[in-house]
């Protein structure tokens, strides 16, 4: 008797990669619209005017609180009620939506704490020479922060990537949601969860290598 | 002509600097010795308004700045016509020697990238650094990172180089090649405040002493009116202390 149906696994396997550029579309976005907004939470952060201070923590306090799956129906289904216009969100919106709030809330922290880390005489010398504070944010404390955030960050980009498969409770085909329509239309489920988790392990290994590449860059200028 | 007046900080309720007045002539080299914690480092910070003065006003390079109400734009001023050069060097980590002494001309002076470059190679190379200009601080020893140092304050073309301690921090070896640019650039004239313990350097290089104890400015002078016959007490204690018994006395 055969444990694992092998040729369907290898039919599977190429309709499934069809799917990886919905999921890695949906991460990229929310990565990079969470980094802005992470950037922009952190140095409220740090700078702390007073107002925006608060709003600031109330927001990472309640999107790190919750459940990222709480947030994603917030999104979908409670919205649309509240506004109108939002009766046509959809999934992939929505998820992007998801995870920028509930990643930056965590990314935001991160980069706090390299911006923090950052050694005050760098700040000073940047002072000395007359510098102002936007431009010695820019020019000498962020690049310093981002390369002791990076490995941090790249550690949520992943998280991230895995964290779309939740989009399947929204009715999105993303890799998890064609799995799942898959599996119980073959009752293959053990191969079929099976591909798809290899295809996660493999993404998520390249971009390790690719995160040791980055870090090998960033710390050039930092080598003896 | 610059010109301190009333110098007030305190650090909580205690007082730092207790009303210091201070004129220092252009192209004068002023060296400022006495205990630690006496205020030294404190006074060249608020000249350069890395610390809040609590009290007082300075005439710096035809801008006047009363502490009691400082504007943004007074510590930008103040911080352009000075420049400091750090106990710890300071160097900007993520950038080279060519970029570190660069910055200010391009950030600051608005110079174009290229000539700031050219600029910035000149002045490495007259403090000795002519095959380190791609070189980053973490690749430098102490001394040569201190050279880049005050390469970095030369390029302001300041009417005042503030110099905290600039040799305390370095291994032995190294000190003497950060004194010999610093003597270089007193023999061209350039204003130059430094606090140190270099008691040599300050004999042969100072055309005034400042001895400071408590806060206060206690006693000045030519090197060889206050290295040899100090007035007070106080001097005298700490001079005995650094250069031994023989040599505050005698001489």
């Amino acid at each position: 008797m055969q444990i694992l149906d092998f040729g369907y696994m290898a039919e599977l396997f190429p309709y499934l990669l069809g799917k990886l550029p919905i999921t890695l579309g949906m991460a990229s976005a929310g990565m990079l619209c969470a980094l802005v907004l992470a950037s922009g939470l952190a140095i409220v952060r740090v700078v702390q005017p007073p107002l925006v201070n608060g709003a600031a923590k109330l927001f990472i306090s309640f999107f790190r609180g919750t459940p990222l799956l709480v947030q994603l129906f917030l999104f979908y289904y409670g919205l649309p009620q509240l506004i109108e216009s939002l009766v046509k969100i959809d999934g992939v919106t929505a998820t992007i939506l998801g995870l920028t709030l509930h990643f930056s809330a965590y990314m935001a922290e991160s980069i706090r704490a390299a911006i923090v880390g950052i050694d005050r005489s760098q700040t000073e010398a940047a002072l000395s020479i007359g510098m102002t504070q936007s431009q010695l944010m820019r020019r000498i404390v962020l690049p310093q922060a981002t390369r002791i955030a990076v490995p941090t960050l790249m550690n949520y980009f992943i998280d991230m990537i895995k964290s779309t498969s939740l989009a399947f409770t929204l009715g999105v085909t993303e890799l998890m949601g064609a799995t799942q329509k898959e599996a119980s239309s073959s009752f293959l489920y053990f191969e079929a969860f099976l591909t798809v988790a290899v295809i996660y392990w493999v993404v998520v290994e390249l971009l390790s290598r690719l995160q040791k590449l980055m870090e090998r860059k960033l710390n050039k200028a930092y080598q003896r | 002509m610059i010109t301190v007046r009333g110098l007030t900080k305190f650090f909580g309720d205690t007082p730092v600097l207790n009303g210091i007045d201070l004129d220092i002539e252009q192209g004068e080299i002023i060296v400022v010795i006495g205990p630690s914690g006496t205020g030294k480092s404190t006074l060249l910070r608020c000249i350069n308004m890395l610390e809040s003065p609590d009290q007082g006003h300075i005439t710096l390079g035809g801008h006047h700045v009363d502490f009691d109400r400082v504007s943004n734009d007074d510590r930008l001023a103040l911080r352009r016509k000075t420049a400091f050069v750090f106990q710890n060097y300071a160097l900007f980590a993520n950038k080279n020697a060519l970029e570190n002494v660069a910055e200010r001309l391009i950030v600051v002076d608005g110079w174009p990238k290229a000539k700031a470059h050219a600029r910035a190679g000149e002045l490495l190379d007259r403090v000795g650094l002519n095959d380190k200009h791609t070189a980053y601080p973490a690749a430098l020893s102490g001394g040569q990172q201190q050279r880049v140092g005050i390469a970095r304050a030369m390029a302001a073309n300041s009417d005042l180089i503030l110099f905290d301690e600039p040799t305390s921090a370095l291994d032995p070896e190294w000190v003497d090649e950060v004194l010999s640019v610093m003597k270089q650039l007193a023999r061209e004239r350039q204003t130059m405040l430094v606090v140190t313990h270099e008691m040599q350097f300050a004999r042969d290089v100072a055309d005034r002493v400042i001895f400071m104890s408590g806060g206060n400015i206690v006693e000045q002078g030519p090197p060889e009116a206050l290295f040899s016959a100090p007035k007070d007490p106080r001097t005298r204690s700490f001079l005995r202390k650094v250069l031994g018994p023989q040599a505050a006395s005698s001489e």
